[in-house]
C-alpha cells in the first residue's frame, strides 16, 4: 500500500486509523496500557477540529462518547481491564439505544487490578457478555500495527452500518509494540457513515422503526427531529413500552441486526489451511507467535496452517468449521484459560480434535510454547 | 406558544402519582423555555433514571432518557459535541447526588454550560420509599424503618463547593420564584445547578406525616425561607432559598474552541 510511513506503536496506529475513520469525539479516562490512545488523540483531535475531553471516571466517558454519537459525532474512547468493566452498563445502553460508538481495550491480565503492564486476552468472553441481558456485539482484533490502523477504520464503519457499539479487542503486546504503518491517501479505505433519515421536517419520524433489512436511519440531536432516546424496552418512537410484544420484537431485532450479518461482518486470515493436518486458530498478539510456527514448520515440510480470526463477534462458526473439516487436529492459540476454545470447540464436528495451547502469566505466549503443546498432541513428547 | 405544545400528548398518561410534586416542576420549565423564547428544536433534556427522569419523555424537545446518576455525563457528550444547543438536565435527588455523586460535582467543577435541575423529594420513590442523602436523619423510609441515622447532603452547599458558577433553590410552593431561577440558570453561561424542594406524598409522606400534596407543600411553606432572612437568624434549622451563587468564569467548550485554534494552527505551521 502507498501512503505515508511511520514507526509506531499500536496505540498510536489506533489513533491514526480512527482520525482517518472521520472520529471526531473522544472521552476517555486514563488507564493502563491504553493510556497513549488518549495522549495521542489529546493532540490530534483538535488539529482536525474535533474534541478531545477526559472525564472523571470510565463510566462517564463511555456515557459522554453515547451523548456526541447521538448528536452526529464519530465518537470513541479506550480503556483496559477494570475500566471495561466498569463501561459494560453504558454500553448496554449503547446496545438498547442502538448508538454507533467505539470502545478500545487494551487486554491487561485480570481478574481486578491483576497484571496492568503486561498482555492478556483474557477479555473475549467479557467482550460479548459484559453488559446484562440478551443482546449481540461486534468485537474485533488486530495482530500487526498496520492492522490496529485498519482495524480501527473497520470498527467504525460496522458501527455507523449496524448502529452498534463496536469493542476493539488489543492487547498490551499489540498496544505498545513498534512496527511500520503506512497510512494510505484518504479515500483508498472505504468509510461507512450512518444512514440518516430523509423523512421531512414536521413529518412523524420513528426513530426505532427499522427498515426490512435491520437498519435504521437516524437523526442528529439538535436536527428537525425531535425524539426520545431510552435505555429502557421502546416503541418505533423511542417511548418505553412494557408490552410483551414490543419487547420480544425489539430483543429480537437487538440480536438479529447483528447475526443475520455475520458473514459480511466476519474477517480473518488464511495462512496455508486448504492442506494443514494441524491447524492453529488464534488472534490478536498471540496470532503471530502461531504464523511463526507456521512458517517454520512448512519450511520443514509440516502440513500447519493457521486461522487467524480477526472478528471474535460475532464468532465465525461457519469459517471456523470449514477451515477445521479436513484437519486433523486444531490447536487454539490464545493467552488466557481457554476462552475462544470453547467457542472453536462449539462450532466444530469433532471437539475432541480441539486443543488449547495457551499462556496467562502476562508474557507473549512463545514459539517454544507452541512447539512444546504440538509435540505433546502429535504424542512425541517435548 | 401555550403550554400544551410542549407536551408530548402521545405519551400521555403520565407515571407521576396523583399530589407529585414533579408536574409544577415540569410546567416552571416550560414557563421558563417559554420566556426566554428558545426554540424547542434548540434545547435538548437529559435525564438519568426514577420518577423525576420520566419528565423528558413528555417534553418535546431532543429528550435522552439515560442511566441511573450518568445523565450529566451522557449531557457532557451532548452539549461538548453541539456546543450551540440548550442542554437541560432534570435529575432526581438520589440520581444526582448518591449514584451521580462524582458526576455532579465534577459536572459543577468541569464549568460546561449545561443547566442542572435536583427535583429533590428526598426519597427514591420509584423503588418504593427508600432514605436518598437527602433525606436526612430521623427520616423515616422503607429501608429505614426505625429511622434514619444517615447524614444527609445540602446539594446547593456542594454545588458551590464543587464550583458550579449559578447555583439557586426554590421550592413547588414558590413557583414564580423557581420558574426566575431556572430562567437565570439557562441565560447563565457556565455550569448551573436549581434545587427545587417538592413533594412525595406517596412515599416520604405517607412515613413522615406529609401524606397529602398541601401537607408536603405546606411543609415547604414553613420549613424554607428566603436567604439571609430574619427568621433564619431566628431559626438556623430553616432551609434557605435564593441564589447562592452566580458568577463568571471561563466555559469549558468557549475555553476548548481556543485549543482547537491553536492545534490546527500548529499543523499549519507544519
Amino acid at each position: 500500500m502507498e501512503g505515508k510511513t511511520k514507526f509506531v506503536q499500536g496505540n498510536e496506529a489506533c489513533v491514526e486509523g480512527a482520525i482517518y475513520a472521520g472520529c471526531n469525539f473522544f472521552a476517555g479516562y486514563p488507564i493502563t496500557p491504553s493510556t497513549e490512545i488518549a495522549e495521542h488523540l489529546s493532540i490530534r483531535l483538535p488539529q482536525v477540529g474535533g474534541r478531545f475531553i477526559q472525564m472523571e471516571d470510565e463510566i462517564a466517558s463511555m456515557s459522554a462518547i453515547i451523548g456526541a454519537s447521538l448528536t452526529g459525532c464519530k465518537s470513541l474512547t479506550a480503556t483496559s481491564g477494570p475500566g471495561f468493566s466498569l463501561k459494560q452498563e453504558s454500553l448496554g445502553y449503547a446496545i438498547m439505544a442502538e448508538i454507533p460508538c467505539i470502545v478500545v481495550n487494551v487486554q491487561r491480565g485480570g481478574p481486578s487490578t491483576g497484571n496492568p503492564t503486561h498482555g492478556s486476552q483474557g477479555d473475549v468472553q467479557q467482550a460479548k457478555w459484559g453488559t446484562h441481558g440478551d443482546h449481540s456485539i461486534v468485537a474485533i482484533t488486530a495482530s500487526t500495527i498496520q492492522d490496529v490502523f485498519e482495524m480501527t477504520i473497520e470498527a467504525f464503519n460496522i458501527s455507523e452500518m449496524y448502529r452498534t457499539p463496536v469493542i476493539l479487542l488489543l492487547d498490551e503486546v499489540i498496544g505498545h509494540m513498534r512496527e511500520k504503518l503506512t497510512i494510505p491517501e484518504k479515500g483508498v479505505i472505504p468509510l461507512i457513515d450512518r444512514l440518516n433519515t430523509n423523512v421531512k421536517p414536521g413529518v412523524d419520524y420513528h426513530p426505532y422503526f427499522a427498515r426490512k433489512d435491520g437498519r435504521l436511519p437516524m437523526s442528529d440531536f439538535g436536527g428537525t427531529h425531535r425524539y426520545n432516546v431510552t435505555g429502557l424496552f421502546h416503541d418505533m418512537w423511542g417511548f418505553p413500552t412494557g408490552k410483551p410484544e414490543a419487547i420480544h420484537e425489539l430483543q429480537r431485532h437487538l440480536v438479529d441486526k447483528i447475526d443475520s450479518y455475520a458473514n459480511r461482518i466476519c474477517k480473518y486470515k488464511r495462512f496455508y489451511t486448504e492442506d494443514a493436518e494441524t491447524l492453529l486458530i488464534s488472534y490478536g498478539s498471540s496470532a503471530r507467535t502461531a504464523l511463526e510456527m507456521v512458517n517454520y514448520s512448512r519450511k520443514r515440510g509440516r502440513k500447519v496452517g493457521l486461522l487467524e480470526l480477526q472478528t471474535l463477534w460475532p464468532f465465525p462458526d461457519a469459517v471456523v468449521r470449514e477451515a477445521c473439516k479436513n484437519a486433523k487436529r486444531t490447536v487454539v492459540v490464545e493467552m488466557n484459560m481457554g476462552q475462544v476454545l470453547q467457542s472453536v470447540k462449539a462450532a466444530v464436528e469433532e471437539p475432541s480434535k480441539v486443543y488449547l495451547c495457551n499462556r496467562y502469566d502476562g508474557t507473549l505466549i512463545n514459539f517454544e510454547d507452541v512447539k512444546n503443546v504440538m509435540r505433546i498432541i502429535e504424542g512425541k513428547g517435548v | 406558544m401555550p403550554t400544551k405544545d410542549y407536551i408530548r400528548k402521545r405519551f400521555f398518561p403520565h407515571i407521576w402519582c396523583p399530589g407529585c410534586g414533579h408536574g409544577i416542576i415540569m410546567q416552571g420549565l416550560v414557563n421558563s423555555i417559554e420566556d426566554l423564547k428558545i426554540s424547542k428544536n434548540d434545547v435538548a433534556m437529559v435525564s438519568g433514571i426514577g420518577c423525576s427522569s420520566r419528565i423528558v419523555g413528555y417534553l418535546d424537545f431532543h429528550t435522552l432518557h439515560t442511566l441511573h446518576g450518568r445523565a450529566l455525563a451522557f449531557a457532557t457528550g451532548v452539549k461538548f459535541s453541539r456546543p450551540d444547543l440548550n442542554v437541560i438536565v432534570p435529575m432526581g435527588d438520589g440520581d444526582a447526588t448518591a449514584i451521580g455523586g462524582n458526576h455532579f460535582i465534577h459536572s459543577c467543577r468541569r464549568n460546561i454550560d449545561m443547566t442542572a435541575i435536583v427535583m429533590n423529594n428526598r426519597i427514591y420513590g420509584m423503588t418504593g420509599g427508600q432514605f436518598s442523602p437527602l433525606s436526612g436523619v430521623g427520616i423515616y423510609a422503607t429501608t429505614a424503618p426505625y429511622k434514619n441515622v444517615d447524614y444527609d447532603f445540602d446539594i446547593s452547599a456542594l454545588a458551590v463547593g464543587s464550583g458550579a458558577t449559578y447555583v439557586a433553590r426554590s421550592t413547588v410552593y414558590h413557583p414564580n420564584e423557581m420558574r426566575k431561577y431556572i430562567t437565570q440558570a439557562i441565560q447563565h453561561k457556565g455550569f448551573s445547578v436549581v434545587e427545587i424542594l417538592t413533594q412525595c406524598p406517596t412515599y416520604f409522606g405517607r412515613k413522615n406525616n406529609q401524606k397529602s400534596a398541601v401537607a408536603g407543600m405546606e411543609w415547604l411553606r414553613d420549613n424554607t425561607t428566603p436567604m439571609g432572612s430574619k427568621a433564619k437568624q431566628e431559626n438556623p434549622d430553616l432551609i434557605e432559598r435564593g441564589v447562592f451563587a452566580n458568577i463568571q468564569k471561563g466555559e469549558y467548550c468557549h475555553e476548548y474552541d481556543k485549543v482547537i485554534e491553536m492545534a490546527t494552527a500548529s499543523v499549519k505551521g507544519e
